[in-house]
């Protein structure tokens, strides 16, 4: 049975990975640095943020979501957009707990 | 196109006779059917311990059991009807033997994934009764399984929830398989616009599954590891919190709630027309329905919760959203109306069942608006009122729902009619018993009796003894219901050609029973699906 759909592997020059690279390492500085102060309820925010950007760099460059169709972005965008609602709205009861 | 004249019954399709045949098929009619039956066997296992409840509340004090035994027997009631039966009992079951004829397909998308889900199924069925005889015996902790209580229980939680974690598999794989197959599958001229209505429902309920059921899977693992591990997420001195569980518990099991009754809405839906004979009054708005009920069912989960110690930030908003899921609700039933007016109606036994859908579905979902505002359901919270709302939206509505779907579809498959005066019989004594059952329960709810006790106080026993006696009317129905369609489909009138109710959706116009196919020529999908013009029964 012969391949119809071909597909076109988008080569990620190191130039753009290295810089992917050191952002990646950048944010992992930061949510070290975060860690320490103390934001009060918005500690989980922050953190939960600085990790989605990260994943966000990952997904889109390292896992070449980037180079995707529409579709195949929509449906993992989503996914996220579900976990969000669902993260989000948790906290809804977190975030106003004992106030 | 297959122009084999044989059915599905007769020809395996995999070269293998006897239980071989069955056991490696990937025909989605015969895969619909083993569902059924395993369903079916767990539906009476799940009833004689929902009659065995009832039996114990009919006086306070011990009646036929310990207290133990009680709360293991309502643990298991929940666990074997809500994630063995309910969940399964229409999309898998039903699901599985129509979706593909009426979108004009030979099967669905991944035949094997689907036998693989059965598989599942069928291994998270046993994992779960294995729980039963195992370890420290049989969970007791409800359906549930609500920390902190579930992580020190001696019984066997951590077997069950695993159990729970397979059977999510199952549902999530049927999802997916559901949900291709209605976008890739669906035969020329096939529009969306012409896909009928419990396909549609089928639709909204494969993204629940897909998108609600990793949660599940996620938390009762979670549960798992604090038993085995200690791990200390939900537990208040590692620096855990109890209430995280529930939102993460109730993050699936609201929108579950959905997976059972969006498949029953949409046998309603193909129902009510056929016997109306009438197109479906505003086809759009239902098809757009199921999708609302799906996305803001997915939204109202913590209204489980307003008693737990959750913000009243998260209950106002909580409130709010649960009646914004009356809305799509409302819009189905108030379209179901309007169908049968002035319709020229047939009272036939799908249509009685649908009828009473109906009826017992809006008593289950007007009482919801009680619970999900939360004012009164302070009052009425962890009361038989839930109980009998619950069964009311379950019960009446997916389980009437999966009873219609039995006398409206299956003789198509079994090529047999059952005998409609008894079907019709066992209607009316179901319907009478279930009311005398739950109805009760309202009042008793109301008056202050909380639920799962397994004592209580002697002003309450007036409604349970009324309710026991309700539930064996209720078996009664369920007994001559069961029997009569057992009977018709093996000892039956033989049916005499495609269509014996009349209708216009693509299953009507195959041979019965179907071929293993599907269709012995091109599926014609130029006619709407609840278009009569010119369509009349054959029987």
């Amino acid at each position: 049975m012969s391949e119809n759909h071909e597909h076109k592997h988008h080569i990620l020059s190191i130039k753009t990975a290295g810089i992917i690279l050191g952002l990646l390492l950048m944010l992992t500085a930061i949510t070290v640095a975060v860690s320490r102060i103390d934001l009060g309820f918005m500690n989980v925010a922050a953190a939960l943020a600085l990790a989605t950007t990260k994943a966000l760099l990952v997904i889109m460059f390292f896992m070449h979501m980037k180079y995707e169709s529409r579709f195949m972005q929509g449906i993992v965008f989503l996914c996220f957009l579900i976990l969000a609602i669902f993260i989000g709205m948790t906290f809804f009861d977190l975030a106003y707990r004992g106030g | 196109m297959s122009s084999n004249s044989l059915s599905f019954w007769e020809d395996s399709g995999n070269g293998r006779t006897g239980i071989m045949a069955w056991l490696t098929t990937t025909d989605h009619k015969r895969i619909g059917l083993m569902y059924m039956y395993v369903i079916l066997a767990m539906f009476i296992a799940g009833l004689c311990l929902g009659l065995a409840i009832r039996l114990e509340l009919i006086a306070p004090g011990r009646t036929i059991m310990d207290a133990q035994t009680y709360n293991t027997v309502f643990t298991l009631h929940g666990v074997i009807m809500i994630f063995i039966v309910v969940i399964p009992s229409i999309p898998a079951a039903i699901g599985n033997l129509v979706l593909p004829i009426q979108l004009g397909a030979e099967d669905v998308a991944f035949p094997r994934l689907n036998l693989f889900s059965w598989y599942l199924y069928i291994g998270g069925t046993i994992l779960a009764l294995v729980s039963l005889f195992t370890g420290g015996g049989a969970p007791d902790t409800g359906w549930t399984f609500y920390v902190p209580f579930s992580e020190f229980t001696t019984t066997n939680v951590s077997v069950a929830v695993i159990a729970v974690f397979i059977l999510g598999f199952s549902s999530i794989l049927t999802g997916l398989n559901f949900i291709t197959t209605i976008h890739r599958l669906r035969a020329p001229g096939m529009t969306w616009t012409k896909i009928p209505l419990f396909t549609w429902s089928l639709y909204a309920t494969g993204w629940i599954q897909v998108l609600a059921t990793p949660v599940l899977g996620i938390t009762v693992l979670l549960i798992f590891a604090e038993r085995v591990l200690g791990v200390g997420l939900f537990d208040p001195n590692k620096g855990g919190d109890p209430i995280l569980y529930q939102h993460l518990f109730w993050i699936y099991s609201h929108p579950a709630v959905y997976i059972m009754i969006l498949p029953a809405m949409g046998v309603v839906s193909d129902i009510i027309p056929v016997f109306a004979r009438k197109p479906i009054f505003g086809y759009k708005t239902i098809a757009f329905s199921s999708l609302m009920i799906a996305f803001a069912g997915s939204l109202v989960w913590a209204h489980h919760m307003f008693t737990s110690g959750m913000s009243d930030t998260a209950v106002l908003i909580f409130s709010l959203l649960t009646f914004v899921v009356a809305i799509p609700s409302a819009i189905k039933v108030f379209n179901w109306t309007a169908t049968l007016y002035k319709g020229s109606i047939t009272v036939d036994p799908p249509l009685l069942y649908a009828l009473g859908f109906i009826f017992l579905f809006s008593v289950g979902g007007l009482t919801g608006l009680i619970l999900g505002s939360a004012g009164t359901d302070i009052h009425v919270h962890d009361t038989y009122f839930v109980v009998s709302h619950f069964h009311y939206v379950i019960f009446g509505g997916t389980g009437f729902g999966m009873f219609a779907a039995a006398h409206y579809w299956l003789p198509k498959y079994y090529g047999r009619m059952y005998n409609k005066t008894v079907a019709k019989v066992a209607f009316y004594i179901l319907f009478i018993g279930f009311n005398l059952l739950y109805f009760p329960l309202f009042i008793i709810g109301l008056e202050g009796m909380p639920r799962r006790y397994y004592d209580y106080l002697p002003q309450y026993q007036e409604g349970h003894v009324i309710s026991t006696v309700g539930s064996w009317i209720l078996a009664v129905g369920v007994i001559i219901m069961l029997v009569n369609l057992i009977r018709g489909f093996t000892k039956g009138e033989k049916l005499k050609g495609r269509n014996p109710w009349g209708a216009a959706t693509l299953e009507w116009t195959i041979p019965t029973p179907p071929p293993l196919l599907n269709f012995d020529k091109e599926p014609d999908t130029s006619r709407k699906p609840y278009d009569f013009q010119g369509v009349t029964p054959d029987e």
